[in-house]
């Protein structure tokens, strides 16, 4: 992280908007894994599950495991698919208003990508056989959650460089170690979005410097948008860890690599020398360095808060579902199109999957050797 | 989308703003900005999350298109952002408003299938930029047609929703094949083969989605080339201002 990057939004090197098409298709075999065999029932298979957990083996699709190991996972990453495309939202509210058009390509692809790894993530939630339909009607019927800091509005043009500082720094620091995770599709998923991630994350350091060394009314901007958006991202890492509900297990399954309050202070540590180079303040008077912890001491975060927002009090919690049901009510005769010709062609396909059969380009050349398998919507 | 001959070197500011208004090049560069600007309008909205990705992927594409013909005129952020609605030489196809999928799909068709063509005149007259782009716009053709088949040929309601949008539409598709005089590559443009291009493929692409291809006339009695002389509908002036408010709030800054 330096005061000189330069990013261009056509640097597709890391796998962004050009390879984007082709996600749907090409995931599959990545995570399925190599030797992903079906094993024919062991005598003991918990001892058999417990044996590879111990020995930081992975997990995969067809391995016998606990249905609580699946259901937290299930869990898991239907809850992070779902924050990658409520979190569209906030960031495509700014699309039609970029200053330049430079921003403008950066900010477009950025959004794509968020959709890339939001259908990558229900594709590895569907190795545990759960279908994207279901887990879209749990989200839209308030029964799956997404992250609650997408409840928050993007006011102006720096809350998108804040964004993707802080809200994107927050998540890598949470996902890096989940490409460790014990469950094989969901670790190789995180490997990529991982690092589309750490690209996004520079790509808002990058806004915010240019705002932070701009005109006043631009800096002002900058400093207000970290302010607003500095307390949520400390949050994005969940209860502290004496009051998270799903941690101590997580943790025994290796799902989970390191504790709520640990990453949040690994946060925190990264953070504050970012600030300093972007010539912005964070708006915690407590903050100041621990010789003897050899971390940064912050204040108290404003739990109550947190609560509200997760119970449905945010700022934006209603606009954001509200705007994700109309979009799928909206776009109902579409699917039922694409289903009723797939129908009229024999294929019988559902709508989701016809309409994945139809990404030329990209997609073309892997399309029928992945034909067979469920990339995109069980058969 | 070679630099054209006539626009000044090392000329004023001026004089390259103006040389830039004359350019046959500048229609093209707006074209792909505006319909870029409006598929862009969709994030967050498609029907599937694989057209998030799609139409996400044909806005960027559009967009690098503008950017490197801007480049050839002058300042790409003072073509884009500082220039009134008089001043854009888009048709007025693209600069119209998303409507449902059918008529985003059926808009980007009838685009596309134009671009595909044009570019592909303009990569055997020898530009270089137009063979990487109509490759592109092969691309966006493909997928608009896929989609206009499945939705024309799909079930009752989104049958008549398709064929709302071609009757919609087709009065804005005449203004695409007006000449753009100006010197060569675009200025050699036959835009007669292009018409017959491009009504021969749609008109095979709207039969095989069972709709039927209108008979009505496809300009308006404003319609003729008024988006090429700046000449706009409505929608067009709100989508501007909502585009370059950022912008022309801070005059001067760099984002």
């Amino acid at each position: 992280m330096g005061p000189h990057l330069t990013i261009e939004p056509n640097d597709r090197s890391v796998g962004g908007a050009a390879s984007a098409v082709g996600k749907g298709v090409e995931m599959t075999s990545v995570l399925l894994g190599e030797g992903a065999q079906s094993s024919e029932g062991p005598a003991d298979p918990l001892a058999d599950f417990e044996g590879a957990i111990a020995a930081d083996e992975r997990i995969e699709p067809r391995d016998w495991m606990p249905d609580d190991y699946r259901k937290t996972l299930v869990r898991q990453m239907a809850q992070h698919a779902h924050s990658e495309i409520i979190g569209m939202q906030p960031e495509a509210n700014w699309i039609t208003r970029a200053p330049s058009l430079r921003r403008k390509a950066i900010l477009m692809a950025k959004v794509q990508d968020e959709a890339g790894h939001g259908l990558y993530l229900y594709s590895a939630a569907e190795t545990l056989g759960t279908s994207r339909e279901e887990l879209l009607d749990k989200l839209h019927s308030g029964r799956q959650k997404y992250s609650s800091i997408f409840n928050y509005p993007t006011l102006t043009w720096a809350d998108v460089g804040a964004i993707g500082w802080l809200v994107d720094g927050a998540a890598i620091t949470n996902q890096v170690p989940l490409c460790r995770c014990s469950y094989g599709p969901y670790a190789r998923a995180m490997i990529r979005v991982c690092k589309e991630e750490s690209f996004h994350q520079r790509q808002g350091f990058e806004l915010l410097l240019a705002l932070s060394r701009g005109t006043e009314a631009q800096h002002a901007m900058a400093q207000d948008a970290v302010d607003r958006w500095w307390w949520p991202s400390l949050m994005m890492f969940g209860p502290p860890d004496d009051e998270s509900a799903h941690s101590a297990r997580s943790m025994a399954w290796k799902i989970k690599r390191h504790s709520n309050d640990e990453l949040r202070q690994r946060f925190v540590d990264i953070c504050v020398p970012q600030a300093e180079a972007l010539g912005l303040t964070l708006p915690d008077p407590d903050l100041r360095w621990n010789e003897e912890r050899g971390h940064w001491d912050f204040g108290p975060i404003d739990w109550e808060e947190f609560r509200q927002v997760l119970q449905g009090n945010g700022p934006c919690n209603e606009e954001r579902i509200g705007r994700r049901r109309q979009a799928h009510e909206d776009g109902a005769w579409v699917r039922d199109a694409a289903a009723a010709y797939a129908a009229k062609r024999g294929t019988g396909r559902p709508a989701a999957q016809a309409v994945a059969q139809e990404q030329p380009r990209a997609q073309a050349q892997t399309q029928d050797q992945h034909d067979g398998e469920t990339a995109v919507s069980p058969r | 989308m070679t630099r054209s001959q006539d626009t000044p070197a090392g000329g004023g500011a001026a004089t390259r703003a103006e040389a830039a208004l004359d350019s046959p090049l500048l229609p093209l560069a707006d074209d792909a900005l505006v319909l870029s600007h409006r598929l862009g309008e969709w994030a967050g909205h498609a029907p599937v999350l694989e057209e998030e990705l799609a139409l996400a992927n044909i806005a960027l594409d559009l967009l690098g298109q503008a950017r490197v013909l801007y480049s050839q005129l002058g300042d790409e952020d003072e073509l884009a952002f500082l220039r009134e609605e008089r001043s854009f030489r888009n048709c007025q196809l693209v600069e119209q408003p998303n409507g449902d999928f059918a008529c985003t799909m059926v808009r980007q068709l009838f685009f596309s299938a134009c671009q595909e063509l044009l570019f592909g005149q303009l990569a055997e007259l020898g530009d270089p930029l137009a063979s990487k782009a109509v490759k592109e716009a092969e691309y966006h053709r493909d997928h608009a047609e896929h989609w206009t088949i499945r939705l024309g040929d799909g079930t009752e309601e989104s049958h008549a929703r398709t064929q709302r949008a071609v009757d919609g539409l087709w009065r804005y598709t005449g203004e695409l094949f007006e000449p753009l005089p100006g010197p060569a590559p675009v200025g050699a443009v036959d835009w007669a083969a292009l018409r017959a291009g491009w009504t021969e493929r749609v008109t095979r692409v709207l039969t095989s989605a069972t709709l039927t291809v209108p008979d009505s006339p496809q300009s308006g009695a404003w319609a003729a080339g008024a988006g090429r002389q700046g000449l706009h509908t409505e929608p067009f002036g709100r989508m501007l201002a909502e585009m370059q408010h950022l912008h022309r709030s801070h005059p001067g800054a760099s984002w």
